[in-house]
């Protein structure tokens, strides 16, 4: 593909190029819509009124937006680091974990902003120990990153099975559920903070967690941009030799970075278990940590570009459970195949216009 | 304890079975430069498209031909972005197996309106067991009847492709012209270019084997082993392929041993299940399950051998001077 | 009439807005060595991918044999004859010898039948051209001289007449290199054209029977090799005279400032590049480092520099000790004075992807100028590389613009200017004008002496010759890890430095005499 290698203007690159990519996702989300005998603009339209039409919609719109935050900043700080970590799945399994660890040993005993404030530690702790392993053994003993994490995402789910089951299930229960955690834990409901105020809103799982994401990616960005570090961090992404020369040690920042990024994934579990579970459970994060990958690829690794690609994820999601409900030949399944065609043509695909748009510019010059 | 072993040892053949095709897939694809994480999703969609093209035509070869069709595209379109567009590898593999699971049950909602599962395969719909000759007339005789009625016979015949795989993967890969050119891809694409071969070409192809490989996993799981597709069927089995090909290092028989040991460990989890071992106590299921997991972790660590990849693997070749 | 192994006739090639080959003609006799030099960039590696059908030509006509051949691809180059050895190996590493040869061309579909077919081939190119390889060795495992070796025979494996090599020698020993001039002979005997790249006069000098020189993708002159000079030859690849003497006022050297005493240093390979070398520079003075590129004179500078770990004797800036075990880093050094400007820009130097701001205080990110509460401050660094850029004439003055997008010679001046910017104590340099334009050239140097005229240390590497001798107050020479001869650049002329320079371990005892003078 000779077009491959031309240049083309900035604002092509970072506008032009990932429009086209998005609607070509959309379009082909339009095509499996029609493969499954549903009209595409109705469903659009279903999708739209599920994800902003009502108010307990948008809280669930919302609610999601906040976990793709989470595991799209997870990405993207690993990826400035030249890393890539699917792991995020994992992380955020395991920061649930740290959160639920912490309420069921001090729900009653702490005051909520300090059990709360405790949360975010932990869970922030607990991700970034699951994502560090992985991030040391890549800096000092030169394990693929990519095959580590996914590895740990499966031991993450079979340590979380053997704890559930064997460890902190409710004593007289089924189900491998933890018990309910005391109200003194819960991340404050969005709809009774604004209760307070006196405005009335529909009650939706929409909770507090969603400012420590927007802080997360305020926190990104100042990190990755503004800070030593995050030259450093970038410095080792984009040039290990030239990072050597610079007196930076690429293997601690490696490792430092994924265990932030992994913190950052880890927050789901605040936003899972302290926010809306309210107990330990299985598979609370599901699917999270690998729509990150398409939440960072989307936002172009940028804290804007993750919130507004964390937006349009949770509109699909939200939505997607809209019409689930409303038509019975869909399932919430048809969200996954836009999420891994949006994947598809902002990622693998990403330079599919590229050689006809190169050779546009070209003729245009010439 | 003999028959317990018997029937260990025959129940590892039968989980080995999909992990060897796709861990082959696997091997295929890398070894000529190209890391295939989405071996999990063509083997979901394979197994999909299996049950439902073998319930609808109740043929389970047809099924099993739709099934590496569907693989094969799959595997085309990995190709197109990571070969012809240098997308990251890594990325499409991701975008594959998501789109598979997402697919399979959207489009199995649709057509069987079962909440996404297949209706149940008839047996001449599936890949049934095949006995040997006299498999019952010899059981009785001491092990060596055990041997050849239990563990040798009673397959279906995808278990047997598969073990007939692995030399015939082994011979084209390392006696054969097309194997040279493979092995050089990965290693130096350059050097293959250089010397007049088209380095596009051979990874298109070594990708076709990929898709085949990962169809007949795929069909093993839902028309053989199982007899109808439900949500989320290979339950990570295509990334334990991908430890078992990490884990022998890239290499056919060490490959057909990791898949074996896998496939082992599971056969125990579920005999151990509660079980007290003297001296140990339970372990617990979980732990074995996650070994595979693990070990590859340990491996890749360094901690015993050095697990080398082909050199060129993930890096899209650029032609320049 | 002569017979022409290959004419070219009026060959252009245009990469967007450069035009890299200028309707270059040229015809190469057949049966013998030829040879094409200039200056980097000056289109010859172009010119060899458009034979080897890389690229393809945007006008023009190629003859090879006296019939009119396109060659779309090196598949079409390789059946018209055309072999290549290139710079940078086209080895499957993991491979043996005998599968690297038969690769693409393995006559069969089954691998033992050919293997045999080829071995047998093999050992008959073998003893026609003395070129002794054990086919069945693993190609990773064989030292460069033979991995060429193999590369070669690759090429005539696969019925090579013409035989296109291009910088062979970048990576030899001068043993090896020898060896290589020979097997050239050879193989003109046998009748295989050969035509060689290189921007070392003294092989064209000493093998070839015709020379032709590329400037700025022209073809300037092709010379019968009898009957010029390599001072001619040098003039009409860089156009003018290549050393510009520059004014050295003479500099009474001070207290010495780096000392070195039986430095080891293992690459990554842990083989041993750096073998026991001990040498001092003193305030005021530049000590030239000579050599053929990788006699571990780029482990000796990542030693110095605290990029790479000591194995054993030290190296002390003043009070600043390295040896092994001490953790003393690049960031230590740079603390303590002691700035370096890397052998390579691209890969070291810079971080190409980051803006020439961001760039300007690569390594010295970490200091208090440019931090404030965990921040850095972006205004003042824009500001302080634009400072940088005025004052080393770096084109386009825009510390936004990334960094990229300079040319060669601007993004080494930015470096330099960053280096030198805390007037540092000892300035670590290596191969400063590589790929760098002439009036760069110049400026660069005046800015090294400047420094050493204010009384700055300096350790100059480079692979010129013309620029040691330039610039350096004392010379020492490296070969094969070892100080091979020191003298005062009064004394120093390239003959006797090409000698020290090519000292083999069989007249070690020659250098000893030297070093004991």
């Amino acid at each position: 593909m000779k077009g491959l290698d031309h240049a083309l203007p900035r604002w092509v690159n970072i506008g032009l190029l990932p429009l086209l990519n998005v609607l070509t996702a959309l379009a082909a989300s339009a095509l499996v819509f029609l493969l499954i005998d549903v009209n595409p603009l109705e469903a659009a339209e279903i999708l739209l009124y599920g994800a902003f039409g009502y108010q307990e919609g948008f809280g669930f719109t919302l609610y999601y937006t906040t976990n793709f935050i989470f595991t799209g900043l997870a990405v993207a700080i690993a990826f400035h680091v030249g890393l890539f970590n699917i792991g995020g799945e994992g992380q955020a399994y395991i920061g649930g974990l740290g959160v639920g660890l912490l309420c069921l040993a001090l729900d009653t005993t702490l005051p909520g902003p300090v059990l709360l404030l405790l949360c975010v530690v932990s869970a922030g702790l607990f991700g970034a120990a699951w994502a560090f392993i992985p991030g040391w053994l890549q800096a000092y003993r030169g394990s693929h990153i990519v095959i580590t994490t996914i590895m740990f995402n499966f031991i993450a789910s079979s340590l979380m099975v053997y704890l559930m089951v064997n460890v902190l299930r409710e004593p007289g229960q089924m189900t491998p559920q933890s018990r309910l955690l005391d109200e003194n834990s819960w991340m404050p409901f969005v709809h009774n903070v604004l209760a307070g105020i006196g405005i009335e809103f529909e009650s939706s799982p929409l909770n507090l967690s969603i400012i420590l994401a927007l802080l997360c990616a305020l926190f990104t960005w100042l990190l990755i941009w503004k800070t030593k570090w995050g030259f450093e961090i970038r410095t080792v992404g984009f040039n290990r030799d030239a990072a050597v020369y610079a007196g930076i040690k690429p293997a601690y920042v490696m490792v430092l970075a994924m265990a932030i990024a992994g913190a950052m994934a880890g927050m789901v579990g605040v936003n899972e278990i302290a926010g809306v579970q309210h107990r330990l459970i299985l598979d609370f994060h599901y699917g999270y940590g690998f729509a990150g990958i398409a939440v960072a690829l989307m936002g172009r690794n940028h804290p804007v570009g993750i919130i507004l690609a964390a937006l349009l994820f949770g509109v699909l999601y939200q939505g997607g459970a809209e019409l689930a409900f409303e038509m019975s030949n869909i399932n919430r399944d048809i969200v996954v195949v836009m999420q891994g065609l949006v994947i598809l043509f902002c990622g693998a695909l990403e330079f599919l216009y590229k050689p006809l748009l190169a050779k546009f510019f070209r003729e245009k010059a010439a | 304890m003999i028959d317990t072993i018997l029937l260990t040892l025959d129940a590892t053949l039968r989980v080995s079975t999909p992990l060897i095709f796709a861990a082959f897939a696997g091997m295929f694809s890398e070894r000529s430069g190209v890391i295939d994480i989405s071996l999990e999703g063509k083997m979901l969609a394979g197994a999909f498209t299996a049950a439902a093209v073998a319930y609808t035509t109740e043929s389970a070869w047809l099924g099993l031909g739709a099934a590496i069709l569907v693989s094969i595209s799959l595997a085309m379109l990995h190709g197109v972005a990571c070969i012809t567009f240098r997308g990251n590898q890594v990325v499409s593999g991701v975008a594959i197996n998501i789109l598979a699971a997402g697919l399979t049950m959207s489009l199995g909602l649709s057509w069987f309106r079962q909440g996404g599962q297949t209706p149940l395969l008839p047996d001449e719909a599936r890949f049934t067991s095949i006995h040997f000759p006299f498999a019952e007339t010899l059981r009785d005789l001491p092990l060596l009847g055990g041997l050849y009625s239990e563990l040798l016979s009673g397959h279906n015949i995808l278990v047997y492709m598969a073990f007939m795989m692995v030399p015939l993967a082994w011979w084209i890969l390392f006696r054969t012209r097309y194997g040279l050119r493979l092995r050089a891809v990965g290693e130096n694409p350059k050097a293959v270019d250089t010397a007049g071969i088209s380095v596009t070409r051979l990874r298109y192809s070594a990708l076709v084997f990929a898709g085949i490989l990962c169809g007949l996993a795929g069909t093993y799981i839902s028309a053989a082993h199982n007899a109808q597709f439900v949500r989320d069927m290979t339950a990570g089995q295509g990334f334990i392929a991908l430890a078992a090909l990490i884990f022998g290092k890239w290499r056919p028989l060490p490959v057909l041993g990791a898949c074996l040991l896998f496939g082992l460990l599971d056969a125990i989890a579920v005999r151990l299940q509660g079980t007290e071992l003297p001296g140990i106590g339970v372990i617990p299921v979980q732990f074995i399950e996650a070994m595979p997991y693990i070990l590859t972790v340990v491996l890749l660590a360094g901690f015993f051998g050095k697990a080398v990849a082909p050199k060129a693997i993930g890096v899209p070749y650029v032609k320049e001077r | 009439m002569t017979d022409y192994a290959l004419e070219l006739d009026r060959v252009s090639k245009r990469f967007g807005a450069v035009q890299a080959n200028k309707d270059v003609s040229l015809n190469v006799v057949k049966g013998s060595i030829h040879g094409i030099v200039g200056e980097n960039g000056a289109g010859k590696s172009t010119l060899m991918s458009i034979l080897y059908g890389f690229y393809q030509a945007d006008s023009g006509s190629i003859k090879v044999f006296g019939k009119t051949t396109d060659i779309p691809n090196s598949h079409a180059a390789i059946a018209a004859g055309i072999g290549m050895v290139h710079q940078h190996f086209m080895l499957v590493e993991p491979f043996t010898v005998l599968e690297n040869v038969i690769l693409g061309n393995e006559g069969s579909a089954l691998l033992t039948h050919s293997q045999a077919k080829a071995r047998k081939v093999l050992q008959d190119l073998s003893s026609d051209y003395n070129l002794k390889v054990d086919p069945d060795a693993v190609v990773g495992d064989l030292p460069v001289g033979l991995q060429q070796r193999v590369e070669i025979l690759k090429a005539l494996y696969k019925g090579a007449r013409i035989l296109i090599l291009d910088e062979p020698t970048g990576v030899l020993t001068p043993q090896e290199t020898d060896d290589l001039l020979q097997i050239l002979e050879g193989l003109k005997e046998q009748g295989v054209t050969v035509l060689l790249i290189t921007h070392k006069l003294k092989e064209i000098m000493a093998v070839t029977d015709n020379v032709s020189v590329m400037r700025h993708g022209e073809m300037v002159a092709h010379l019968s090799t009898e009957d010029t000079s390599p001072e001619e030859l040098a003039e009409l690849m860089v156009g003018r005279k290549v050393v510009t003497q520059l004014e050295k006022p003479s500099n009474e050297a001070g207290e010495p400032v780096l000392t070195v005493e039986g430095l080891s240093v293992v690459d990554s390979q842990n083989v041993e590049r750096v073998k026991k070398v001990s040498f001092s520079v003193a305030a005021g003075e530049i000590v030239g480092v000579a050599g053929v590129s990788g006699n571990g004179q780029t482990e000796l500078m990542e030693a110095l520099s605290g990029m790479r770990p000591v194995d054993a004797g030290t190296i002390s800036y003043g009070n600043l000790k390295i040896s092994p075990g001490t953790s003393i880093g690049p960031d230590d050094l740079r603390h303590a004075g002691i700035a370096h400007v890397p052998e390579d820009r691209h890969r070291v130097g810079l971080v190409t992807a980051m803006s020439a701001s961001e760039n300007s205080i690569l390594g010295y990110h970490r200091d208090d100028t440019w931090n404030q509460q965990g921040l850095l401050k972006p205004a003042l660094v824009e500001k302080h590389c634009a400072g940088l850029m005025a004052g080393f004439d770096v084109r386009p003055q825009d510390p936004k613009l990334k960094s990229a997008n300079f040319s060669g010679g601007n993004q080494q001046k930015l470096i330099l200017a960053r280096e030198l910017d805390c007037e540092p104590k000892v300035l670590l340099v290596g191969q400063p004008t590589r790929g760098v334009d002439i009036g760069a050239i110049e400026f660069i140097h005046t800015q090294l002496l400047k420094m050493r005229n204010r009384g700055g240390a300096i350790l100059l590497i480079s692979v010129e010759l013309d620029e040691i001798l330039a610039l350096s107050d004392r010379i020492i020479v490296m070969c094969d890890g070892c100080i091979t001869g020191e003298v005062s650049a009064k004394d120093a002329d390239e003959r006797t430095l090409g000698l020290m320079m090519s000292a083999t371990s069989d007249s070690s005892s020659t250098s000893t005499e030297e070093q004991a003078e």
